[in-house]
């Protein structure tokens, strides 16, 4: 399998905040890549640097075989970038936003005409081509964004945060697109998230990380199974009392958070009863107990302790301080 | 060249599409032009330059509108930052020199554009150019002024975080070049303290050189002017491309 990425031991501080450290993995061509964590964990910082915009403080990493500090216009030509935030020209039409891109790729007039037909009809925004941007709704900005960032037939297209602030209709219509095209195209996919679903959904493999560090890779299945089956998830005020009662062979892991033990073991459906005659017999009270299948959620609570939700509570802040500090 | 004409071009498109903002700059030089000149034509004497102030006045209120149209162009660059658009530019394989040379050579384009605007309503209040040389004069002042003036915008937003300080800068920068360049004044009638000062505002030169090329006469030789303002729109375009280079998004 031919390697789109390579990062090896890749860092970056902002004055004494370490927004990404130390991290190493490699990205396969053709498949898609998430990078998933909380906000603030460092994904953006990463994709800033493989994208050239920033540089690393130590590590090196190549895109399509390119070192990203040798030669940043190298790697620039071979790359698509969608930007969490907005950045088109809302003064401009649709077509001229693309035609701007396609020039400054220096794509000639007669190709770049075509693509940009191909693209917006891909992305059926044709229709509205010669509409000004500022008229169109946040999903029609985020097509039109990843029809420009394919325009110039990058060999791998990073996507920040591709649905963020998106109603749940246009996440599922962008989640089918960026399917096809890894499909269809066969192009290198990288996108960073911190929805669950999404990172479940779409990539083929994936990198969880978390105070810059990557705690965990593998495709979605493999992390999942790797909690070894169903989980169940106890409510009680004796959160340990649970869990020192639980200790039987056929439990896989048990672990508590706060008011909740979780606890992992296969065919969970089947042993619902016996966990709660074994707490009720020794009159440990249960306030709630559910089963599901284990999620990328459930993965990310067992290698951190907790939520993406806690821990994006407590980074944002912390990140925003520093990068201001960075700035002056 | 090709890179330079693409941004050139996407500042022409916004140009001719923002009526409000073209109405909205040509309108308080013209007022000016209006009521500074209408009110003291008949009051001001302008000693040894003859002819009315009215006409004194007109190629003052040209570059007063290059000049703040330009500054204005310039430092739109943080509205760019601000709304992302400069990051698509940035990430694309081209040179930070190009993009900053495409946005100077659009900002002074729209510029010259609403100092000719106001060039045009002068003749409706009896401005009379002296003939083709003397508006090609006038125009080529324009543009130096419309370049200088735009780099040095750049060259600010290229360090300004937002456009917080954008009042700061118009107050305490901008206005105090175009009060002190002669626009509105003969230099000769300045008490004699002032007048070093207007000397070092290449925004002097900028002005008589079009009043030259407008009305055939300037205190300052042509030539003079012609190397001052040229010199500094040079030195201007190489601040703003330095700078620029270190931009941060």
């Amino acid at each position: 399998m031919t390697i789109a990425v390579q990062i090896q031991n890749l860092s970056r501080h902002f004055n004494d905040l370490v927004a990404v450290d130390n991290i190493s993995f490699d990205i396969h061509q053709g498949e898609i890549f998430g990078l998933l964590g909380p906000n603030g964990a460092g994904k953006t910082t990463t994709l800033s640097m493989l994208a050239t915009m920033l540089t690393p403080t130590s590590g090196s990493a190549t895109v399509n075989g390119i070192d990203i500090e040798k030669d940043p216009d190298g790697v620039r030509k071979s790359i698509g970038i969608v930007f969490q935030d907005q950045s088109l020209d809302e003064e401009l039409t649709a077509w001229e936003n693309m035609d701007f891109h396609g020039r400054l790729y220096r794509i000639p007039k007669g190709t770049r005409d075509q693509r940009i037909t191909e693209l917006l009809t891909l992305v059926e925004l044709n229709d509205r081509r010669d509409d000004i941007v500022k008229t169109f709704s946040g999903g029609m900005r985020r097509r039109l964004e990843i029809a420009r960032g394919l325009l110039h037939h990058p060999a791998v297209l990073f996507l920040d945060e591709p649905t963020l602030g998106l109603d749940p209709q246009t996440r599922n219509h962008l989640w089918n697109y960026i399917a096809t095209l890894a499909k269809e195209n066969g192009i290198t996919i990288i996108l960073t998230t911190h929805y669950m679903d999404e990172a479940d959904r779409l990539c083929n493999r994936i990198a969880i990380i978390d105070h810059g560090k990557i705690i965990a890779t593998g495709t979605p299945k493999n992390l999942k199974d790797g909690l070894g089956g169903d989980i169940v998830t106890i409510g009680s005020s004796e959160p340990a009392a649970v869990a020192e009662a639980l200790q039987e062979p056929w439990i896989c892991r048990v672990e508590t958070h706060n008011d909740n033990v979780v606890v992992s073991l296969k065919n969970a459906d089947q042993y619902i009863s016996t966990i709660v005659t074994i707490l009720n017999t020794r009159q440990i009270p249960i306030t709630s107990i559910a089963i599901h299948k284990p999620t990328l959620e459930d993965v990310f609570l067992s290698f951190t302790g907790r939520t993406i939700r806690e821990q994006e509570a407590s980074q944002k802040e912390n990140m925003r301080i520093h990068m201001k500090m960075g700035r002056h | 060249m090709d890179i330079i004409y693409t941004i050139w071009l996407r500042s022409m498109k916004r140009f001719v599409r923002s009526k409000s903002r073209i109405i909205g700059s040509v309108s308080m030089p013209l007022f000016f032009l209006l009521f500074l000149g209408f009110g003291l034509n008949s009051v001001v004497q302008l000693p040894g330059i003859g002819g009315n102030y009215i006409l004194f006045l007109v190629p003052g209120m040209v570059s007063m509108s290059v000049m703040f149209t330009s500054v204005f162009s310039g430092i739109q660059v943080i509205w760019d930052k601000q709304f992302g658009f400069l990051k698509e530019t940035l990430v694309a394989p081209v040179s930070r020199l190009e993009i900053m040379l495409g946005q100077t050579a659009g900002g002074a384009t729209t510029a010259v554009l609403q100092g000719f605007i106001i060039l045009v309503l002068s003749l409706f209040i009896g401005l009379q150019v002296s003939g083709l040389t003397g508006f090609m004069i006038a125009l080529l002042f324009m543009a130096l002024v419309a370049v200088s003036f735009t780099a040095f915008g750049i060259a600010i937003a290229s360090r300004m975080e937002d456009m917080t300080g954008f009042q700061l800068i118009m107050n305490f920068v901008v206005f105090p070049i175009f009060g002190l360049s002669g626009a509105m004044f003969p230099i000769s009638s300045l008490p004699a303290w002032i007048v070093p000062l207007t000397l070092l505002d290449p925004l002097t030169y900028g002005v008589e050189g079009i009043r030259y090329g407008l009305t055939g006469a300037s205190q300052i030789n042509p030539v003079v002017c012609f190397a001052v303002i040229g010199g500094f729109s040079l030195a201007m375009t190489i601040t703003g491309a330095v700078l620029f280079r270190t931009i941060k998004i």
